[in-house]
């Protein structure tokens, strides 16, 4: 009894040591020749594929939001004049590499898992390992970095989309200057603010392409495997997505000291 | 060609589960083995056990100097090269067309040009018998195809051990015939290492060198075709003769009640020993011997008929009945 209790009370403890086995021996497979090329820029076009309409679509309200919480909050200290650098510093630090994340997570994410699941029982990764290939370094490499990259883009394009968005409901909605809302930019938000979140972006990439992965390459029990497998790469992608996401951000507070206006 | 695969002691258990126990036979240089049993029995295990897909937790399988069950991940990549693995399904990559899955590892492992690699797909393709349908994706053709189409991609490499999951589970009579002709053939041709797994009694009596039965959790028995084929060991007869008098019941074993019904009941005669495939070309295979060299060499008296050219077409009825 004592040792069932214990199997059920370490099981988690195993799967994560696992998982993170998996992440070294994809690390490992980042630097051996020959890299997958092709399949690098297949990866990359259909991620970045399933993502930018999405990304853009969330951009913008996620712009507009953070506009329209952040205004309402400032106009009541009477500062609107900073409601600019306060919508740009939101959306970039933290809106830009969370949307990118939640995306890459769910659109790419799970169609990584969802793809790698279903050779997993149709036993091609088996074919494929016989046929001594190995699966993590022409299948899973290229994925992740595809990811990586992807995200890194996808950060840029929620930073823009979502400051123009924030400009809109800022001027025409809140009756803020266009003026102000420009100049505030500079006011408190640094070069370091996009860097963190381009950093950021990148991490939650390689995060996310390697519990999807992962869950995909252990996916088992036919087709309902599968679709466990895409179902906890998401969850488990979102959860680690967001711890990693304040202790990178408490990081960063303490690492670059904040503008003083 | 073809080198041996030595099996020692092999014990795999899935958490309490135990598959099988204690597992010994070599699979002689450029000889065809077969390996039978029941649903269940681990044979798809036994399989992927020997390619390193699956760790046992005992024992060893010795190919060229090398343990598979203990070697680095790089020296395991590097012997599986020596292998051709047919999977139940084929194992197609689904994304590729059949071309480009049987060029796939040719594209991986060798510098060949495009157009050798064509030249020898295309030859690996007409031997299966699939010219034409090249340019097709793996869930637009049928289960056979698929089939037919995973063994092509095991072939091209040329290997020196082949192993064959269950090639005639989706396939009719006519074309597990051929495919049957077709293993002799290639054995012929290239001097592989065979295992295959399956089910199909008439595939077994009439194609393998060696045959091997596991049943319940251990290897029954493993031997020359001929000394299986004349046994009187009551679950190697029955298995290989389909009768449901004998200790195999539906669900793995019978009870002891079932047993005692079955005491008195006279088992059938052992059905003539048909003669073994030969390559189409006529000319035998190294690892051929004459016929009854085994019974003679043993002292054994084959059933009756058997080893007569023409029980080869009667096997068929005399084992289903």
């Amino acid at each position: 009894m004592a040792s069932f209790t214990a199997t059920k009370v370490l099981a988690p403890v195993g799967t994560a040591g696992k998982l993170f086995a998996f992440a070294l021996d994809v690390c490992r497979g980042l630097f051996r020749r020959p890299f997958q090329l092709r399949e690098f820029i297949q990866q990359a076009w259909f991620i970045a594929s399933v993502t930018i309409v999405p990304t853009a679509l969330v951009a913008i309200p996620f712009g507009a939001v953070i506009a329209l919480q952040v205004g309402g909050l400032i106009a009541q200290f009477g500062a609107q004049s900073f409601t600019g650098s306060a919508s740009v510093l939101a959306v970039v630090r933290e809106a830009g590499p969370i949307a990118t994340a939640l995306l890459v997570a769910g659109a790419g994410g799970s169609a990584i898992a969802a793809d790698l699941g279903a050779r997993k029982i149709r036993e091609e990764l088996d074919a494929m390992m016989v046929l001594g290939i190995d699966p993590i370094q022409r299948l899973v490499v290229p994925r992740v970095l595809a990811c990586m990259l992807v995200s890194v883009f996808l950060n840029g394009l929620v930073s823009v989309v979502g400051v123009i968005g924030g400009y809109v409901f800022n001027v025409i909605l809140q009756h803020g200057t266009p003026g102000a809302y420009l100049a505030s930019f500079t006011a408190l938000a640094q070069m370091s603010d996009v860097w963190q979140g381009l950093i950021k972006a990148l991490i939650f990439g390689l995060i996310a392409a390697i519990v999807a992965s992962y869950k995909g390459m252990n996916a088992g029990g036919g087709p309902k495997g599968v679709g466990d497998a895409v179902n906890e790469s998401v969850v488990i992608t979102f959860l680690l997505l967001f711890i990693v996401n304040f202790v990178m951000t408490a990081i960063y507070f303490q690492i670059v000291p904040s503008k003083t206006g | 060609m073809g080198v041996d695969v030595a099996i020692k002691g092999l014990t795999k258990s899935f958490g309490k589960q135990l598959i099988w126990n204690d597992v010994t036979l070599t699979l002689p240089a450029g000889e065809i083995s077969v390996m039978l049993g029941p649903s269940g029995t681990g044979k798809s295990v036994l399989l992927k056990s020997l390619i390193g897909l699956i760790k046992p937790e005992k024992g060893s399988v010795v190919i060229e100097g090398v343990d598979i069950c203990s070697c680095s991940e790089k020296d395991l990549y590097e012997i599986r090269k020596l292998f051709g693995v047919l999977f139940q399904d084929g194992a197609m990559f689904g994304s590729m067309n059949l071309y480009d899955n049987v060029a796939f590892p040719l594209r991986e492992h060798t510098k060949k040009s495009e157009s050798e690699i064509r030249r020898i797909v295309m030859e690996k393709m007409d031997l299966v018998g699939l010219i034409g349908a090249e340019m097709k994706l793996p869930g637009e053709i049928s289960g056979g195809m698929r089939k037919r189409a995973g063994l092509a991609r095991a072939l091209v490499l040329d290997p020196e051990i082949l192993l064959i999951d269950e090639p005639d589970s989706g396939l009719d009579p006519v074309r597990t015939s051929f495919i049957n002709q077709l293993f002799v053939d290639l054995n012929a041709q290239i001097d592989a290492t065979f295992l295959i797994v399956t089910h199909d009694i008439h595939s077994v009596r009439v194609v393998p060198d060696q045959i091997g039965l596991l049943y319940h959790k251990h290897l029954a028995m493993y031997g020359p075709r001929e000394m299986l084929l004349s046994s009187d060991e009551p679950v190697v007869r029955q298995f290989l003769n389909a009768q449901t008098v004998g200790p195999i019941g539906m669900s793995e074993e019978k009870d002891a009640d079932q047993l005692a019904a079955e005491k008195d009941m006279a088992l059938p005669p052992l059905p003539p020993i048909p003669l073994q495939l030969e390559p189409s070309n006529g000319v035998p295979r190294k690892s051929q011997r004459p016929p009854g060299e085994w019974c003679r060499q043993n002292g054994v008296t084959p059933p009756p008929n058997s080893f007569r050219a023409d029980s080869v077409l009667s096997t068929s009825g005399a084992s289903g009945a």
